[in-house]
């Protein structure tokens, strides 16, 4: 794969959790699926996360939490990056979210929700198949 | 089920049996049936290969005698109630008492977390166990602006001493031994507790319970960390010396592996992470001219149920023979009772699945026979619906349920260290403990726990632990039943504990009355002395409790020491 067409991917963790076993696993994982990984460690306010997506210029954005607070920072988070020009980032999001927030997730502009036990090889075949290298 | 396999006959002489197996002989037989009775069997229909325990480590076809080759009884298993405690810290174990029940619940407001308790107490259980929001665990009040989302959602919101009183309204605090999970904050909601005792006239040298209180922990695994790892330690010593002194029957640290395995370490890196921790306490708190023997007997520690059942029971015997040659070894304390590490367990709650949630409720009930095989001096049982959000009423009383079965039908109770000797559980707490102490050694060459947490290395070793097993069952080499095999098309469909999205706005109105009608002059004076006292160095239990008595709230107080301490940044390791 030529280096410049590297998809860059923020991995995230929104709210005060500290659980950050699946974020680490994901990033690595994109890692060795050859895409370049900035990951932002824990407790990431909304405002910080999409300044370092934009900054990054990233294609895609993995959003991890488990502290059952994404119904609150999940539309902050859309809000702000549309309101940053970063409207057309691939946003995704994993961790304890319900089935019944699922479709809330969606209705955001989330374009999927992956839950335990996916593996790392179906977030990534999604990520390539819905991020568009010009 | 059937079986039309026929039993396998030796091609060669069979050994005549010996009245006295010596462990050569028992080698030398050993190699005689792996010759002529595995080999044909393997040949006509090959064994499973590639075999490894639960943290991926290899384990053999079968074990014998001839393992135990350079184990000594005396030495290395004793008689429960006497060093080194591998078979059990106390002479009689379950035939005396059994385990502490202790289900960890809270969630939303103090009133209705006190409801649960109440419900679960009624139910049987013996011990609170308290779980707290994570603003009341990195010390936030409900109205900072990163509480938003988050309040009451992992567990309750604790603000103000007038929540605290709400939590255990009705609750006999002279009776029941409260456990909480809380960390960077314990001292807070220590004092808290001491003073809702005080005013209703119990006295502190008849409380019971613990706080968590293991920050190192929280550097590496957990994240409610606050301050840097200085004045952190200094926090958790002074109320080592403080629990000594005032709170006797108080547990003022319960080192923790718990997180370290949820996180994704291996059950060897469990044990010396955890033990590496508690080292790294009994150096600061003799740095801070305490003697090991005084506050010894309060440490208490908190382990992991995992999966892998044997290697689980091996686990905790380890932990139990290497914690006793560490504080007669390495640290020369002279009562026995220092050397016994007392430990609480928890099941796995990262094993459990969204996949058929009902499955959990059977791997709980594994887990949990491994900490009752194992010697557990109190237990938790996860909740099936975990992977999904809290658990629900129902889900919570299975768990408790599943305790119950264990301790009254089961049978497992009734001898001390039932599986005690046995070939293989001995062979893997030996492999366990040297492991263990392998990776203890390492961590001295860095210079200690803290340092290992600063330099990354501790991080490193449990990420590299966790993706392995990871890619492992991404790959469907490791069975996850109902997640990589024995799938079934369809979506859970339990139902899930909702907290009320309304509960934020009322918890943030009574504490924005509470600070209205407390006196401003006597908090304003209680966090002038806190901070003398944080930026010199008596103990700060006395002036904690002292902004408690005030009316200071949670979020304050962490504030006040904040602007002292400073905060801790996570180094971020990948």
């Amino acid at each position: 794969m030529n280096t410049t067409q590297r998809l860059r991917v923020l991995i995230a963790k929104p709210g005060l959790d500290g659980h950050d076993r699946g974020a680490k696993y994901i990033a690595r994982a994109f890692q060795e699926a050859g895409m370049e990984v900035i990951y932002t460690g824990i407790r990431q306010t909304p405002e910080a996360i999409v300044n370092a997506a934009i900054q990054e210029d990233v294609d895609a954005i993995g959003l991890s939490i488990l502290s059952g607070a994404h119904r609150e920072l999940f539309p902050e988070i859309m809000q702000r990056l549309r309101d940053a020009g970063g409207g057309d980032i691939l946003v995704f999001a994993g961790g304890v979210i319900p089935e019944e927030d699922m479709a809330y997730c969606r209705e955001l502009g989330i374009a999927a929700v992956f839950g335990p036990g996916t593996p790392a090889t179906e977030a990534i075949r999604f990520v390539r198949e819905h991020t568009v290298k010009p | 089920m059937t079986s039309g396999r026929k039993r396998t006959r030796a091609t060669s002489e069979p050994h005549a049996p010996s009245t006295a197996a010596t462990p050569d002989e028992t080698a030398r037989q050993r190699t005689r049936w792996e010759h002529d009775t595995v080999a044909p069997a393997v040949a006509r229909q090959p064994e499973r290969t590639g075999l490894t325990t639960g943290s991926r480590a290899p384990i053999d076809r079968l074990y014998t005698g001839a393992d135990g080759a350079g184990r000594d009884e005396m030495r290395d298993l004793g008689f429960p109630g006497e060093p080194p405690f591998t078979r059990g810290i106390y002479p009689t174990m379950y035939r005396g008492r059994l385990w502490t029940m202790r289900q960890y619940a809270g969630f939303g407001t103090a009133a209705e977390s006190n409801r649960r308790y109440r419900y679960l107490l009624e139910q049987g259980q013996t011990g609170l166990s308290v779980a707290f929001d994570l603003c009341t665990q990195i010390g936030y009040d409900s109205d900072h602006r990163l509480a938003r989302g988050e309040v009451g959602k992992v567990g309750v919101a604790i603000d103000t001493l007038d929540d605290m009183e709400t939590l255990f309204d009705a609750i006999p605090l002279d009776r029941v031994s409260t456990s909480m999970t809380i960390n960077a904050t314990a001292g807070i909601l220590l004092a808290m507790y001491l003073v809702v005792a005080r005013r209703r006239g119990i006295g502190w040298k008849s409380l019971r319970g613990t706080v968590q209180n293991d920050i190192l922990k929280e550097y590496v695994a957990r994240g409610t960390y606050i301050y840097p790892p200085a004045p952190s330690m200094r926090l958790i010593t002074d109320m080592f010396a403080f629990c000594a002194a005032e709170v006797p029957g108080w547990n003022p640290i319960s080192i923790s592996g718990y997180h370290i395995r949820e996180a994704g370490s291996t059950a060897a890196q469990e044990i010396a992470f955890t033990l590496g921790d508690g080292i790294a306490y009994v150096d600061a708190a003799r740095t801070a001219g305490l003697d090991v023997d005084d506050f010894a007997g309060q440490l208490s520690f908190f382990f992991n149920a995992h999966n892998d059942l044997l290697e689980e029971v091996a686990k905790f015997r380890a932990a139990r023979r290497l914690w006793a040659r560490i504080m007669q070894q390495r640290f020369a304390a002279k009562r026995p009772e220092s050397w016994a590490l007392r430990f609480h367990a928890q099941t796995s709650g990262w094993s459990l699945t969204a996949q058929q949630p009902e499955n959990n409720v059977v791997r709980v009930a594994v887990q949990a026979l491994a900490a009752v095989l194992g010697g557990a001096q109190s237990l938790h049982t996860n909740a099936r619906d975990e992977a999904l959000g809290l658990p629900t009423e129902d889900a919570a009383r299975i768990a408790l349920r599943t305790q119950q079965v264990l301790a009254y039908e089961s049978g497992i109770t009734n001898t001390i260290d039932p599986l005690g000797g046995a070939y293989a559980i001995e062979a893997l707490t030996d492999r366990l403990q040297a492991e263990a102490e392998a990776l203890i050694a390492r961590v001295d060459t860095l210079g200690g726990m803290v340092k290992a947490i600063e330099a990354g290395f501790v991080q490193k070793e449990i990420q590299e632990a966790a993706y392995a097993l990871q890619r492992e069952i991404d790959a469907g080499e490791r069975v996850v039943v109902g997640v990589n095999r024995f799938r079934t098309d369809e979506a859970a469909r339990i139902p899930v504990l909702r907290v009320d999205p309304d509960l934020e706005r009322a918890q943030v109105e009574r504490l924005q009355a509470y600070r209205a009608g407390r006196d401003a002059g006597l908090v304003a004076a209680a966090r002038a002395a806190l901070a003398t006292a944080a930026a010199g160095s008596a103990n700060l239990m006395p002036c904690i409790i002292d902004c408690v008595e005030a009316g200071t709230t949670l979020g304050e107080i962490s504030d006040t020491l904040r602007a002292v301490f400073g905060e801790h940044r996570e180094q971020v390791v990948v």
